[in-house]
């Protein structure tokens, strides 16, 4: 299992490395740069070509390539011309913001698919199955951005239950137990609408599953020992339906991220997917090259987590 | 062995599935006893529903179409058609236990042998983890597994075809049930482990003390196993009689042609005999008249028009067909 882990970690390298060509080539192609747009009209265009060549935007792209490369091996993220800050500090910043909303919408996702598709997969083609199926068709095609705004006119305007904007009350000092209830607070809403939005295809993943395996020969053979039925349901066909769900948690890593682009930027919540979009709109490359890079990373070791996962619930597949 | 009370009765049992609105008899209207320590083979080929039947007596048929519709099945003198699932549950795995045809898939992939074993006994006594996984590890070595103490932690795939069977036949045995009941449990073994295991299973019904009903359709398996014989074809019996008269005296056409279809060490045929045709499916059975008449050597006009009905010709060995007028239900009166 080790050598396993680390065999998979070693992989990771030559794919980061391909990642990190595409993600430089990308933000090589965006049109201006951190000079445009950005400095006052009035300066000199000779002193605006001196700043780029000091910047070393002039560079050939190999060049500045290696610069970014080097720097970020020695853990060096470059700065960012925005915030006139090292883009470390800023992602270190908003980076435990993003990952408690993920959470968070993950947890929220587990929850709701777990009852939801265990009901229907216990219970199929009833009414109850219908309705359950019918809400998860129907939150998968509400697109995030419109689901996020009628939550919020919902839950903050005409309820006030929740907040509906920022990470975190004003005039909270860090570290406190109010502080962290303020985050878990203000952090709630957005990460129902993150949760929910893709809870239809664990539920069904797991109620197709749960159907599928109540007709397995080891169903059989639990309810010939005399197993009472919840039982069976809980632990013979659960530890196996639940193994797809694994898969998915892979995938979705990359999905949550996505969405907490969206999201976050709605909500204007302090997080990475924030910080991405309003870096990208101001040419900030330092940052934006930094955040996408750290989300190609975040996908793979999302993968690497699922692998590793499912090698302890599906016992066949465990590496020796 | 009449004046035993018997163990199990399954009489006038019809079971049906649910196929595009109509209920199709997959068993119907069959009859038989088990008597204590008795070991009955039931015998018939594929689709014969043979195990639709063992099915019905565990109350394990496919819950979403597949249905006892009349019978009953008296297991000590009580009916289980009307229990609920969870006055089945108290007998399934206690009274009654059931191994299955294929043990590569009978046990669960993700949990561990121990897990599997320690749960019939954790459903049916009080006794504590520890004592039962001391006891779930002394019943796989009375199966005939040496490892069983570092087996409990593994899981079936680690295991061969014939050691999951044991493992199968382990539970089963695992609250000494008065009926077994074995659904082909060595038609998916090879040829050298399927001896074992029946040696197993035979060994371990005398040492228990358990009747058996053994659903096979290898006659070899019967020679070697069975007390009695109920022959059964397309969902009925056809015969019903102790092991020596069916291979000796044998009375059904079907039976007879079951038999001679048997290759011998000592014959030079170069083809063997079989039965032409197969069993009609359910949706095609005829509705009249005798179910084997397409396929049988013997069989007269009337075949096509009169219901047999199961008739004793001798005292223990019951014939459906109407070449017997005990089994003509016109005739059979007058006898």
């Amino acid at each position: 299992m080790l050598l396993y882990t680390l065999r998979r970690i070693l992989i990771m390298i030559p794919i980061l490395f391909l990642v990190s060509i595409v993600v430089f080539s990308l933000a090589f192609a965006m049109p201006g740069d951190a000079l445009s747009g950005q400095i006052d009209p009035t300066q000199s265009p000779e002193y605006i070509e001196e700043m780029r060549e000091e910047l070393g935007l002039n560079d050939p792209v190999h060049i500045q390539y290696g610069r970014w490369v080097a720097g970020i091996v020695q853990w060096d993220f470059g700065r960012s011309v925005v915030h006139r800050m090292d883009v470390s500090a800023i992602i270190g910043e908003r980076l435990p913001n993003t990952i408690l909303l993920s959470a968070m919408s993950l947890i929220i996702t587990y929850i709701l698919a777990f009852f939801m598709g265990r009901y229907a997969g216990r219970n199929p083609y009833t009414k109850g199955d219908y309705t359950i199926q019918g809400i998860n068709y129907l939150m998968l095609a509400i697109p995030s951005f419109v689901a996020a705004l009628f939550a919020i006119f919902i839950f903050s305007f005409q309820f006030g239950l929740f907040p509906s904007t920022g990470s975190v009350g004003s005039g909270m000092t860090p570290g406190t137990f109010e502080f962290w209830m303020s985050k878990l607070y203000h952090t709630f809403l957005p990460a129902l609408v993150l949760g929910a939005l893709v809870t239809a295809s664990y539920t069904q993943f797991l109620r197709n599953d749960i159907i599928e395996s109540a007709q397995k020969d080891y169903v059989r053979t639990a309810r010939a020992k005399g197993t009472p039925e919840s039982e069976i349901y809980n632990k013979h066909i659960l530890r196996n339906s639940i193994i797809p769900i694994v898969t998915l948690f892979g995938f979705d890593i990359a999905s949550i991220i996505g969405g907490a682009v969206i999201i976050e930027t709605i909500f204007s919540y302090r997080g990475i997917g924030e910080l991405l979009i309003s870096s990208i709109e101001r040419r900030d490359s330092a940052v934006v090259l930094s955040v996408t890079l750290m989300l190609s990373v975040a996908t793979l070791v999302g993968n690497l987590l699922a692998d590793l996962l499912y090698g302890i619930i599906d016992p066949r597949i465990r590496v020796e | 062995m009449s004046s035993q009370k018997p163990l199990l009765e399954v009489q006038n049992l019809h079971t049906g599935f649910n196929i595009e609105g109509e209920t199709h008899y997959a068993v119907k209207d069959v009859s038989f006893t088990v008597n204590p320590k008795e070991v009955v083979c039931i015998v018939g080929e594929s689709g014969c529903g043979k195990s639709v039947m063992s099915l019905s007596i565990m109350d394990l048929l496919p819950k979403h179409n597949g249905k006892i519709d009349k019978g009953h099945i008296l297991f000590k003198g009580n009916d289980l058609v009307p229990l609920t699932e969870e006055e089945m549950n108290q007998i399934r795995g206690k009274d009654i236990s059931m191994i299955f045809q294929e043990p590569m898939t009978a046990l669960n992939p993700v949990l561990t042998i121990g897990y599997q074993m320690d749960e019939v006994l954790f459903n049916h006594t009080d006794t504590r983890k520890e004592e039962i996984r001391k006891k779930s590890v002394q019943l796989l070595q009375q199966v005939g597994i040496s490892r069983a103490d570092q087996i409990v932690n593994e899981y079936p795939h680690q295991l061969s075809g014939g050691m999951r069977q044991r493992v199968m036949i382990a539970m089963a045995i695992a609250c000494q049930p008065q009926l077994l009941i074995a659904d082909e449990p060595t038609t998916a073994l090879d040829v050298t482990v399927q001896a074992q295991i029946l040696e197993l299973i035979t060994k371990i019904q005398e040492e228990v003390g358990m009747a058996m009903l053994l659903i096979t359709h290898d006659l070899g398996v019967v020679a070697e196993m069975a007390d009695r014989v109920v022959v059964m074809y397309a969902g009925q019996v056809v015969e019903d009689t102790d092991v020596d008269r069916l291979f000796y005296e044998p009375k059904h056409p079907y039976t007879k042609a079951l038999l001679d279809s048997i290759p011998r060490m000592d014959d030079h045929r170069e083809v063997l005999n079989t039965i032409r045709g197969i069993v009609p499916s359910l949706k095609n059975m005829p509705k009249q008249g005798c179910r084997f008449v397409d396929r049988c050597p013997s069989a007269m006009p009337e075949c096509t028009k009169i219901d047999p009905a199961l008739g004793e010709v001798d005292k223990g060995h019951s014939v459906r067909c109407i070449l017997y007028d005990a089994s003509h239900p016109e005739k059979k009166a007058e006898v």
